[in-house]
């Protein structure tokens, strides 16, 4: 069984978001950036599926920018075996990203795709969902447990107030949760491998993916900075501010 | 039994010396097989610096780096040195009383880290292999003392150091030759200069800390190429000075260098930056600014005079692990990166020829280069300043520098301890430090939260203490324990609790400046490695 996992290169979650001061967009120069946190468990859990002789193949599929051949060599780094680099300099939206990873699916022969839930820098949650409607196949979201038998997938979701477990027909399209596990470090010598193991740039065009702009980036603004607080010297005096400067009694 | 990894050199730590050496040796035989460990996520992720650039070095390593498209964007258009006498007053020091070493003509106003960022991407073209993210934490040794190697530190280690789920073992990287280029007080640096005795003819190193920030500035007040380098207030009880460097993009860089030599323990070198930031020389800049980011690491100053011997049996010491800044430049780049080429050249050679021995060898190079005469020169500078003072000591440099080309025929030495400088607090006048504005001045944790820093949870704490008792004996009864204002990040706090005051330490603000570790008064504080990729996550910096 032939596995595709998406990695997504986005700003390092250590690093404090910063806005550009034209407010166009997030400040990205010489930030650190990193895989997604939950493409990495997206990663993870395609290696342990090949570890416990489930998966054949673990195919690391991003796209971006050239500079994501970073990511995609940590993913090998990590235990991928290859890596596809659909290369766009242009932010690609959710529905793009889903045709091209519909398309891969097909090319690859792949009869499982994990994605994580959604990206830290977007936040959009679409892509999985898209790539189920496009290839019309099931789909088992926030996954907190994935297990693969004869021809299906289980797989444990989280839900508002407690865990659904549903059964998939393979090939079927997972995207993770932060609970499903937890994404081991790269060693040395896997880092050094990893440089030479096949990792293939493609575009949209040879791919035969129509790339069409849905959405508009009108602009970014960082949050309302907090007004600092005041010391109150009773408990007339506070309910009194409460009453005429905050209004809220 | 760990793993285990050969190669022909390992370079510990990523910085410009460190990478030079990687560089040099790949342009020297390209089949050597090199690799550089270094502790933060990325390359440039821990590098601090002011800075202006002198690029002789960087001409010497590539003389395409134009080309190349080296990250030497703003040429220094001009120079302004001031004298701060109080929260007001200032005077700006005419350009022919400045001394030589301090003019900037030719060099350019940089972020050293960007410039790393692009040496690693060099080294890598070249077939370097760097690993960002792997902390060297244990010096190998032979059966006969040679040095064998590193080993990287485990990761996945608990607080109370059981192995979690994610654990996984340190690996040994072994080497014909392995080259320390940790930084000032590298942790591994140090415990080399004892164990070789490296240190034994020179004077005491001597250090200074500095603090930095990065702002966006309003662009009706940026001059780009502009460089302001200034002393005096709001430094009474310590000696130091500011920078202020327009850089590219609107920004500026400020900081304040402090040495650490000063005795007054209620010295705060973050409150005194954070109100140096209010004089109008800065202000004028500043206001109305946002800041972007914010880091602090100390600087090693002692200069030629305090230079340990810096080779040893299979390893060398090199850029500020060992000590080349040149501080009458105030500049440490272009010194580190030459004393890393020269290394490469020396380790070549005895690669080469294995009858030759890498002291002698590298001596011989570095005793024919600029950079043994740029130190030699300017070893007067400093000491000239501790001794004489701030007035004195600037009227020897100008004499000894733009008179006589540092060719002074007496050497000055400094052979005071920084560590051993506190006064009992019963007779230090306490300092009293303005509270923060919020718009120029701000306080430890909002500082902390724009380094970036951060050091996974439950692991070890990585600020070792010899002595547990001592923060809260003697530390606290004679010095009020200092490191509760000498440390940038906030890591060291002295809690009331019902059994008494008690320390707390959060190692995870750390930012890797390493200065418990030298102005500790009881030297009580070692810094060792954290888990790989912990600390500050610098930008531009």
């Amino acid at each position: 069984m032939k596995v595709l996992v998406g990695v997504k290169r986005v700003i390092d979650y250590n690093v404090k978001v910063r806005v550009k001061s034209d407010n166009t967009d997030v400040d990205l120069s010489n930030t650190k950036m990193a895989i997604n946190p939950f493409c990495e468990i997206a990663v993870e859990e395609a290696i342990r599926l090949k570890e416990a002789g489930i998966a054949t193949e673990v195919i690391a599929v991003s796209v971006g920018s050239s500079a994501s051949q970073e990511q995609l060599r940590t993913a090998m780094a990590l235990g991928a075996d290859r890596a596809i680099l659909v290369e766009t300099e242009d932010t690609a939206e959710p529905l793009t990203v889903a045709k091209t990873f519909a398309k891969l699916m097909a090319d690859e022969g792949a009869e499982l795709v994990i994605l994580g839930k959604q990206s830290i820098d977007s936040d959009n949650n679409q892509v999985g969902q898209m790539l189920a409607a496009l290839t019309k196949r099931p789909q088992g979201t926030f996954a907190s447990n994935v297990s693969v038998e004869a021809g299906h997938v289980a797989v444990t979701r989280e839900i508002d107030g407690g865990l659904r477990t549903v059964k998939l027909a393979l090939p079927a399209i997972v995207t993770t949760d932060l609970r499903l596990n937890e994404p081991r470090f790269a060693k040395l010598p896997d880092i050094m491998k990893a440089k030479r193991k096949p990792l293939e740039t493609k575009t949209f065009a040879d791919l035969g993916v129509e790339v069409k702009q849905h959405i508009q980036l009108d602009k970014v603004e960082a949050p309302a900075a907090r007004q600092g607080g005041v010391k109150v010297g009773s408990v007339d005096e506070l309910i009194q501010k409460l009453k005429d400067e905050a209004k809220v009694i | 039994m760990r793993e285990s990894m050969e190669f022909d050199v390992v370079i510990v730590g990523a910085g410009p010396s460190g990478l030079s050496t990687a560089i040099r040796l790949k342009q020297l035989n390209a089949d050597l097989n090199v690799c550089v460990l270094e502790k933060g996520s990325e390359v440039g992720a821990h590098i601090l610096s002011g800075a202006v650039l002198e690029p002789r070095a960087l001409n010497e390593l590539f003389d395409n780096w134009q080309e190349l498209g080296a990250p030497l964007n703003t040429p220094v258009t001009k120079d302004e040195v001031y004298l701060l006498k109080d929260g007001e007053l200032s005077k700006e020091l005419p350009h022919a009383l400045v001394p030589n070493t301090m003019k900037n003509d030719g060099n350019y106003i940089v972020s050293v880290g960007n410039l790393c960022r692009w040496l690693a991407e060099q080294a890598e073209g070249l077939g370097v292999e760097i690993f960002p993210g792997f902390a060297a934490a244990e010096i190998l040794y032979h059966d006969d003392g040679r040095v064998k190697g590193v080993a990287t530190g485990d990761m996945g280690v608990s607080a109370s150091g059981e192995q979690l789920a994610t654990y996984m073992e340190g690996m040994e990287l072994h080497a014909q030759y392995t080259v320390f280029s940790e930084g000032c007080r590298g942790h591994l640096g140090k415990q080399l200069i004892s164990k070789f005795n490296l240190d034994t003819a020179a004077d005491p190193q001597h250090y200074a800390l500095g603090i930095k920030e990065l702002w966006q500035i309003d662009p009706a007040k940026h001059q780009p190429g502009l460089v302001l380098h200034g002393a005096g207030w709001p430094l009474e009880e310590a000696s130091g000075g500011f920078f202020l460097y327009h850089t590219d993009n609107h920004q500026v860089v400020v900081g304040l260098i402090v040495d650490l030599n000063y005795s007054n323990p209620w010295m705060s070198p973050y409150e005194e930056f954070q109100r140096l930031k209010h004089h109008p020389v800065l202000k004028q800049y500043l206001e109305g600014g946002e800041r972007v980011s914010y880091g602090a690491r100390a600087i090693a100053k002692g200069g030629w005079n305090a230079l340990p011997t810096m080779t040893m049996p299979g390893a060398l010491l090199v850029g500020c692990d060992a000590g080349t800044l040149n501080v009458a430049k105030i500049k440490g780049t272009h010194t580190a990166m030459k004393s890393g080429m020269i290394a490469a050249e020396a380790i070549n050679k005895v690669l080469a020829d294995t009858s030759l021995s890498i002291g002698d060898t590298f001596n011989a190079l570095f005793n024919d280069s600029w950079l043994k005469q740029e130190l030699y020169s300017t070893r007067n500078f400093a000491p000239a300043m501790h001794k004489f003072g701030t007035f004195w000591g600037g009227a020897f440099n100008f004499v000894d520098q733009n008179l006589l080309g540092g060719n002074m025929p007496i050497t000055l030495h400094d052979t005071s301890l920084d560590h051993a400088q506190l006064q009992n607090i019963a007779s230090a006048k306490k300092i009293d430090y303005p509270k923060p504005d919020g718009k120029l001045s701000f306080d430890r944790l909002s500082s902390v939260f724009l380094s970036n820093t951060n050091h996974e949870e439950d692991q070890p704490c990585h600020l070792t203490l010899a002595d547990d008792s001592i923060p809260t004996g003697s530390n606290l009864s004679q010095f009020a324990e200092p490191a509760q204002r000498y440390c940038p990040a906030g890591v060291y706090e002295i809690v009331e609790k019902e059994a008494g005051p008690s320390l707390q330490i959060n190692a995870q603000n750390c930012l890797h400046c390493k200065t418990c570790d030298i102005k500790d008064p009881a030297q009580n504080i070692t810094w060792v490695t954290p888990e790989g990729t912990g600390g500050p996550n610098y930008p531009n910096m």
